[in-house]
């Protein structure tokens, strides 16, 4: 699994948690929070479906890695390969 | 005019009119399109699949949810929020209140609801059975989506309403019990402009379903749209329905001021409870709140020119609710026309009171009284004078329409609404 399969997995749980925002310029390098509308709960939900959709656990202490799709793939891509992906 | 608390005052109380409707209803998004499908005998009941049960029937709505929320607002709250915004926004809409330069902290949200949050626990239940009851799958939603007050706190979102927002939980009286307590609140003074009325859910719950099956009251008909069929003879349960009716209330002097078009204005009401059984009805106490809400009215039975009743078409509620009204309505009044709209729509729960009340409010304008459809054959037992029956009639003068709804528990509401006249 690259990198950028693990930004286009992100990209599609955020496309259902926020179904009203335009995702086709999302800048990889800069905070998601910065350029959608995401709060608190959304990131909940994003970790909720990644532990419904993939099986990856990510532990509340690790929630910064998510800021941006940067580091969420910087944080993810070791845990989808760690599961055979 | 004067009732409960300023009976014993030595002021008058402050009068009370409805500005405004927003409505949905399983044959009507609109009041105008829910009235003309009364006057045209249309109902709203289809087949409708549930949960583990199967093929069922229900009173189904097709409203969009998006015309007034975001996906995002549908996808996080519940449907009974959704209903209740895109109600409260067609009520305002209807009020043409300039809602730019209303004070929000001075209007006030009362939703009653006969219940919430079954259908989020039973969907969430669902959803962790896919994971084997892990509940580290429950959603972080659960509890904003099933606290009492959601209905009425997605409309505070929705419309920026600071002012107080919350539920009225009274089983299927609540509707009524929407508009009485915004009501008491404008006479109070708590608040300048009310949202008020009912919403329901249900049909998105299985035990709702399966609860009247346990209990021998769920309608089945093989034509859907005769399978709610209050005082029928072969009437067999209730069709339970999901929608909602919000009104806007203010007091008279507010809503002369500027220039609001009345519907009608509230001249009395009444709840009270039977303390006798936990779901059989009684009569005695329903008579009570009946006679109870005219006197707060200062009208006798003979005033009252439609009575639109609760019956839902349960063999024995319609019976306990004829005998109630043939009590009260049933000698001298000859202008009383008594009808059902549940026959149309099913049994709204929450939503049931309001959205009654909306159904017959036109009549006021049109004198005419819409019927009880899907009657082949009258139940001798609820033969009582002033029932209009399958077509709609011409009344010689609609100035009252008592509005009944009782619920599980033994809560019983009368809401009595009259034609303003300055």
């Amino acid at each position: 699994m690259t990198k950028e399969d693990t930004q286009q997995v992100v990209l599609d749980i955020i496309a259902d948690v926020a179904p009203d925002e335009d995702l086709t310029n999302v800048k990889p390098d800069v905070r998601l929070r910065d350029q959608l509308e995401l709060d608190s709960m959304d990131f909940l939900d994003i970790v909720m479906e990644l532990r419904k959709r993939h099986n990856i656990e990510v532990p509340e202490a690790d929630y910064p890695q998510l800021a941006s799709l940067d580091s969420c793939a910087e944080y993810l891509t070791p845990k989808f390969e760690a599961l055979g992906k | 005019m004067a009732s409960g608390f300023y009976s014993t005052m030595s002021f008058e109380a402050p009068r009370i009119v409805i500005t405004g409707i927003g409505l949905t209803a399983p044959n009507g998004n609109s009041l105008a399109e829910y009235r003309q499908n009364l006057l045209d005998g249309v109902s709203g009941v289809q087949p409708f699949e549930v949960r583990y049960m199967g093929k069922s029937l229900a009173g189904v709505c097709d409203f969009d949810p998006l015309k007034y929320q975001k996906r995002k607002e549908v996808r996080v709250g519940t449907r009974a929020g959704s209903i209740s915004i895109y109600c409260a926004r067609e009520a305002v809409a209807h009020s043409g209140i300039d809602w730019e330069n209303q004070a929000r902290d001075r209007v006030g949200v009362y939703v009653g609801t006969t219940e919430h949050g079954n259908v989020e626990t039973e969907n969430e239940i669902y959803a962790i059975s896919k994971f084997d009851y892990d509940t580290k799958y429950w959603s972080h939603y659960h509890n904003p989506r099933t606290v009492a007050n959601n209905p009425a706190g997605e409309v505070s979102l929705n419309l920026g309403i600071t002012g107080p927002a919350y539920a009225i939980g009274a089983a299927c009286a609540a509707g009524n019990l929407g508009l009485i307590h915004a009501t008491q609140m404008l006479r109070l003074g708590e608040v300048d402009f009310a949202l008020c009325g009912g919403v329901s859910e249900s049909i998105h719950t299985f035990g709702i379903f399966a609860g009247f099956k346990s209990q021998g009251a769920l309608a089945s008909h093989a034509d859907p749209t005769k399978a709610s069929r209050p005082f029928d003879r072969d009437r067999n349960g209730i069709v339970v329905s999901e929608g909602g009716a919000l009104y806007t209330l203010e007091r008279l002097e507010d809503a002369q001021r500027r220039g609001a078009t009345i519907y009608g204005e509230i001249a009395g009401y009444r709840v009270n409870s039977d303390a006798s059984d936990y779901v059989l009805p009684n009569p005695t106490r329903q008579a009570e709140c009946v006679r109870q809400a005219l006197k707060s009215a200062g009208m006798t039975p003979s005033d009252i020119h439609i009575v639109n009743t609760h019956a839902t078409a349960t063999p024995q509620g319609d019976i306990q609710e004829c005998g109630a009204l043939r009590d009260v309505f049933g000698q001298n009044c000859p202008d009383t026309h008594i009808n059902n709209t549940k026959s149309f729509i099913g049994h709204a729960m929450g939503a049931a009171g309001a959205l009654e009340l909306a159904g017959n409010l036109p009549s006021f304008e049109d004198l005419t009284v819409h019927p009880t459809i899907n009657v082949d054959n009258l139940d001798p037992q609820c033969d009582i004078p002033g029932l209009v029956l399958n077509t709609p009639v011409k009344a010689k003068k609609v100035d009252t329409i008592l509005n009944n709804s009782f619920g599980m528990l033994g809560i019983n509401s009368t809401l009595i609404v009259k034609r303003f006249t300055a």
